[in-house]
């Protein structure tokens, strides 16, 4: 499944990664590198395997719905590029 | 006093023949005269260094010491450490101060240990050479013109040159084991769950795991002890016992079986590895051991199946930096989708961006069974390959990489830089855990030798390294950059 150019773009537009044209062109020669060594899974037969996500196939330990973190904001906010009055600023998205 | 382990200096400390403090400021030396050469910090805390010294001092003379009381110790940059900036490697984070520690760091703090700083790693732990890094590569201490192996690239250099006794390093597919086998050192990958991953910045969450740096195994069970355990805030952690890694450190090893896996001796593997490592086997065979061949047919198909795994999570992990609520942020952004994709392109390396855009169009529609989906059933082929294997033998045992450390700049091409973790990858995978153990040398660069466990068995693990270690005297060496340097 070779790679082209419109999929490195569709990845960075669903990744919100900038991507120059000339970077563009570099990732298509890498992700085809890459996907082909992938490729190498296809030739193996996994029929009736089922997919393991957890090595130990634990599953989520469920808790009470408590209230367990209390408000931090000031603390989280001083790592935050812009801030003002305990809210995060991004340009404008509604005229 | 640099030349000593963790557990020579713990009885040192214990026997009043030194202070923390007097500790602390050797090796805060060191690493100020020294570190320029091989770049193995990115942050020094010295100065809570000094004060958390003397606390463990005080603590000492009210009685409450521990074992590790007052003994320093440096950080993987992944690590998040309260007040402390944590990067991990990248641009992305160069200006985060990390609001809370993670647990392992709360846990290190309880024990009375004293954080030296912050180690240089890959960006975003991705990598196997540690050139991946903001920060710049690292030296490996052993030949300053090669790599030190990565992720935990900084942790390995810092623990073989002296500037610390033992660190604190991550692995997601071999970066605690390959860097630790490139420096000369121990280094000892857990079984997937038994430490907790909370704070530790995701790369990819069901395969990245914390463990000990040291030069000996005994001070990895020291470590261990320590950090390992369930974690209410890592829901990914295991809720099971953790025993004390030092009580079993001595037992024979008369009759433990060992499998070799055929499949880590073949084709691509450096002959004088292959030697140095069935050196080691020989070495088992005299202390009672005996040995036999096995196979791990699924091997090849590792590599690929991380390659899907890994950047799929990696992918989703790292959508969270996004230049709002911490991270680097570009300049005027011009509305709220520049903003996201300027910022990223702007904090993120090229190896970061490769295994994001592989992930996203792995996970992405049309694609999703025939990648991720694929890779997971191997995945459960490669864990099977595993369970078989221990049905057989104790301990599998081959070379931690196929090569000694090689020179910076010589991988190039990221397909040629993933084909080096072929033998630590799969581990990862199956969730099993691994050490590597100096054994050896091809020229001046060190060679480790790899033992794998079934999971929870790092008691035994430990065990049979402790055991080598008794028997041999590779994990003695030191690299003239420490001794030209004393």
């Amino acid at each position: 499944m070779a790679l082209e150019d419109s999929h490195v773009r569709r990845a960075a537009h669903l990744a919100r990664l900038g991507v120059s044209d000339d970077q563009a062109r570099g990732f298509v020669d890498d992700l085809n590198r890459i996907l082909e060594m992938v490729d190498q899974l296809q030739s193996l037969d996994t029929e009736g395997v089922a997919p393991l996500a957890h090595p130990l196939d634990a599953t989520q330990r469920l808790r009470a719905d408590e209230v367990t973190e209390s408000s931090q904001r000031d603390t989280f906010q001083h790592s935050a590029p812009a801030v003002e009055n305990g809210l995060y600023l991004v340009p404008r998205v509604v005229e | 006093m640099h030349d000593k382990t963790v557990t020579q200096l713990a009885a040192a400390l214990a026997d009043g023949e030194l202070t923390s403090r007097e500790l602390t400021s050797h090796y805060l030396q060191r690493i100020e005269r020294l570190d320029s050469k091989l770049n193995s910090f990115i942050t020094v805390t010295a100065d809570q260094a000094l004060k958390a010294a003397d606390a463990a001092d005080q603590a000492r003379a009210k009685g409450n010491a521990g074992l590790l009381t007052g003994i320093p110790l440096a950080l993987k940059d992944i690590f998040c450490t309260k007040g402390v900036k944590t990067s991990c490697g990248s641009k992305m984070l160069d200006t985060f101060i990390a609001p809370y520690n993670a647990t392992v760091v709360e846990k290190l703090n309880a024990a009375g240990t004293v954080s030296l700083g912050k180690t240089n790693m890959d960006e975003f732990a991705m990598g196997s050479s540690n050139e991946s890094s903001f920060y710049g590569p690292v030296k490996n201490p052993w030949d300053l013109s090669a790599v030190p192996g990565g992720s935990s690239g900084g942790s390995a250099a810092a623990v073989a040159a002296g500037l610390v006794p033992a660190a604190m390093g991550t692995d997601t597919g071999g970066s605690i084991r390959q860097p630790a086998a490139f420096c000369g050192i121990t280094g000892l990958k857990p079984t997937y769950g038994r430490v907790s991953r909370y704070g530790i910045i995701a790369y990819a969450s069901s395969l990245d795991q914390a463990g000990p740096m040291a030069r000996t195994a005994e001070d990895c069970a020291h470590l261990l002890n320590h950090i390992a355990g369930h974690d209410l805030r890592d829901s990914t952690s295991l809720a099971r016992g953790v025993p004390d890694y030092l009580d079993t450190l001595d037992a024979p090893l008369s009759g433990l079986k060992i499998g070799l896996p055929k499949e880590y001796f073949g084709d691509g593997l450096d002959p004088e590895v292959a030697a140095a490592v069935r050196e080691a086997v020989r070495v088992y065979e005299s202390l009672g051991a005996t040995v036999r061949e096995v196979s791990l047919p699924h091997t090849h198909y590792a590599i690929p199946a991380y390659y899907v795994i890994a950047p799929a999570e990696a992918s989703s992990n790292l959508s969270r930096y996004d230049g709002v609520r911490f991270g680097h942020r570009c300049e005027n952004p011009l509305d709220l989708t520049d903003l996201y994709k300027r910022s990223r392109e702007e904090g993120f390396g090229d190896e970061v961006k490769r295994r994001i855009l592989i992930g996203t169009h792995t996970l992405s529609e049309g694609f999703f069974d025939a990648y991720y989906k694929k890779a997971q059933q191997v995945r459960r082929l490669i864990r099977q390959d595993f369970l078989d294997a221990f049905e057989d033998v104790d301990v599998l045992m081959g070379p931690a990489s196929p090569s000694p450390a090689f020179d910076l700049g010589a991988k190039k091409d990221p397909v040629s830089m993933y084909l080096q973790d072929i033998y630590t990858i799969s581990v990862n995978l199956a969730g099993i855990p691994g050490i590597s153990v100096p054994a050896g040398f091809v020229g001046n660069r060190p060679v480790g030798l790899q033992i794998l466990g079934t999971h929870f068995a790092e008691a035994q693990l430990l065990n049979v390294a402790h055991k080598f270690q008794q028997a041999t005297d590779w994990h003695r060496q030191r690299p003239a950059f420490a001794k030209e340097n004393a």
